[in-house]
């Protein structure tokens, strides 16, 4: 599918290329490919436990692939650490939400803006005229971040006396704030009610306009359908689809893995209906 | 409200640095937190404030607390008060520098008295053995306190939680072991004559308070700073930090050596205020004493730090009526405290203040 990339020229911006991840015995990324281009959304899904998360790790630097290669722009980012990564302009969320609870809402986004900000520790000490000008360029674009994703609750206070779904966003806000190339979102809709889920695909949308690629893994059918150019689908760590999303949605194998082999048709072609309907709902 | 908490980091006001500028209070006035202050109102801080809470906030709470340490020798500048509060403001900045390796940057270490030993042996052996006034040795001091730091901190910084404590143990007491088995470092009877830093204890006292005053603010500013924050980044969450571009070893390391730098200038003080050190002054108890003042005065607070040091060092000497029973007194008071106040006296601030 993806043929190993030499030029930088004509790289795409990422691409994962024959991904293997092994704990132990366990395979849990068996042979994974795919490419993203410039400002595209491409989302991942399978199954729990299919190994989405693990690739995500293992893109990001958190995980050392077993074999396999992840390219930037063509440049090998595998086995670099995860700082290294983010310096790249790769942007993450996780999972499970893990803000610096303690810390202002403020100071979080303002992590973002980490590697930008020029200042050393003479400058903390002295209070240089440089030290003013990164603090306040800081705290303008965390300003800025938490404007963007629209977030109504407390800046000022401590991130973890938020609301879940305002924390959400505030993940996102810190994510951007690094002004990534390519965001990796784990899961951004998960335990949204509705209407906040309606209000993540509007930022998703919002985050490509700003010509940042998007990785998406998500649970929920009707997002992921209405809002990516590409989905790959993972099932026991081996990739069984990558295309666009009408014709991953019609593909027998993807419908088995969410399904399982002994379906009856009936419940196959009930399982469509429910796919399509998503798709139908969100559009 | 009124001002910017210690941890606000903006350090946007022009006077924001004195908000956190606190120094060192004295034995003679005891602390300005006895009395139990109210309980905070709420994780976010709203609701109707308190008289003792707005004080806590104000920002002239750090310069307040310097005048005080300034005025002290006025009231009670007998040799055994001024001892007592001159040794008192060398703990302030033991704590100040710990602060920043726990409060600050979450790893916890049993061992940093190692540094406050490392210093004081640097410039006790050099001062002695070559004659060289103290303050020449301070140089050679940073040199290697921040080695000593490095040294210590590579191998133990890619440790966690409860492995980092127990390595840092260790390198404490190895520090310790060392210089009792040392020539050059006087081995169990330790070095003496190291010359001090002034002409009399009155001026010895306002040296130190100085420079600990320095080394508070420093402090503070350092954990306001961007290197602060990835800090705070670190102690909350490693991995987000990591996510978010931090490369959280140097930046542990960071914290770590500084540490080391703020303990070992504590240690130097230390020489010229005894005139002589032993290993004896550097046992795992003193790593817990500094830990305890840092953990009661509120982790990551710098004003709660010192007002911490101050009740660490002070209280057994106030307690000294009490003859035998004095640190069993110590011990319960501290219990009573952290039972009562399990956030620290002096609260570091999640909230930071609006522009």
């Amino acid at each position: 599918m993806n043929s190993t990339v030499k030029s930088t020229a004509n790289a795409p911006l990422l691409s994962v290329e024959d991904l293997r991840l092994s704990f132990g015995g366990v395979l849990a990324i068996d042979g994974l490919s795919f490419g993203v281009g410039e400002a595209e959304i491409v989302s991942v899904i399978g199954p729990n436990g299919a190994g989405k998360t693990s690739a995500f790790n293992c893109v990001t630097g958190f995980y050392r692939p077993t074999a396999g290669a992840v390219r930037l722009r063509g440049r090998d980012i595998t086995g670099l650490r995860p700082s290294a990564v983010a310096a790249l302009g790769v942007a993450r969320t996780f999972q499970n939400l893990r803000l610096f609870g303690e810390m202002s809402v403020l100071d979080n986004v303002r992590a973002g803006t980490h590697l930008r900000i020029r200042q050393n520790v003479f400058d903390a000490l002295l209070h240089t005229p440089r030290y003013r000008r990164g603090e306040r360029e800081s705290t303008e674009q965390a300003h800025h971040w938490l404007d963007f994703v629209g977030l109504r609750g407390d800046r000022y206070g401590p991130a973890r006396a938020l609301p879940y779904g305002e924390q959400r966003r505030v993940e996102i806000a810190r994510a951007l704030a690094r002004e990534p190339d390519l965001l990796l979102l784990d899961e951004p809709a998960a335990g949204l009610n509705h209407g906040e889920k309606a209000e993540t695909l509007d930022l998703i949308r919002r985050v490509r306009e700003l010509g940042v690629a998007i990785v998406l893994i998500e649970h929920d059918m009707g997002l992921v359908m209405d809002v990516s150019q590409r989905v790959v689908v993972l099932n026991f760590g081996r990739e069984i689809a990558d295309g666009p999303p009408d014709e991953v949605r019609r593909d027998p194998e993807v419908v088995e893995a969410y399904l399982g082999r002994d379906a009856d048709e009936a419940e196959i072609e009930e399982a469509r209906a429910s796919v399509a309907g998503g798709r139908d709902g969100g559009a | 409200m009124t001002g910017p908490g210690d941890q606000a980091p903006t350090g946007a006001g022009p006077d924001s640095d004195s908000d956190s500028d606190s120094t060192t209070g004295t034995p003679t006035t005891g602390t300005p937190s006895r009395g139990i202050p109210p309980r905070r109102t709420g994780p976010r801080g709203a609701g109707p404030r308190s008289i003792a809470s707005r004080l806590m906030d104000n920002r002239w709470a750090g310069l307040a607390g310097l005048l005080v340490a300034l005025l002290a020798p006025f009231v009670n500048a007998t040799p055994y008060a001024l001892s007592v509060m001159t040794s008192a403001a060398i703990f302030v900045m033991l704590a100040a520098g710990l602060n920043i390796v726990v409060g600050y940057c979450g790893l916890l270490d049993l061992g940093y008295v190692a540094f406050f030993a490392v210093g004081a042996y640097t410039s006790g052996v050099l001062s002695t053995r070559l004659g060289l006034p103290l303050v020449a040795t301070l140089p050679a001091v940073l040199v290697v306190t921040v080695i000593a730091g490095l040294v210590i901190g590579a191998p133990t910084l890619r440790l966690r939680s409860d492995y980092l404590a127990i390595v840092t143990l260790g390198f404490g007491e190895i520090i310790r072991v060392t210089a009792n088995n040392l020539d050059v470092t006087g081995g169990p009877s330790g070095i003496y004559g190291i010359p001090g830093l002034t002409g009399g204890p009155v001026s010895f006292y306002y040296v130190t308070v100085l420079i600990v005053a320095l080394a508070v603010v420093g402090a503070a500013r350092l954990g306001r700073s961007r290197l602060g924050r990835a800090w705070r980044f670190v102690r909350e969450d490693e991995d987000a930090a990591e996510a978010m571009g931090v490369h959280t070893y140097k930046v542990k390391m960071a914290a770590y050596v500084a540490g080391a730098i703020w303990g070992g200038l504590a240690g130097v003080l230390f020489g010229a205020h005894l005139s002589a050190i032993s290993p004896t002054s550097f046992t795992f108890l003193q790593s817990a004493l500094v830990l305890m003042a840092v953990v009661l005065g509120g982790m990551g607070s710098i004003r709660g730090v010192v007002v911490g040091a101050v009740v660490i060092s002070v209280l057994p000497e106030l307690l000294r009526d009490l003859a035998d029973y004095r640190y069993l007194a110590f011990g319960v008071l501290l219990i009573i405290v952290m039972l009562v106040r399990p956030q620290g006296l002096w609260p570091a601030r999640s909230r930071e203040a609006a522009q």
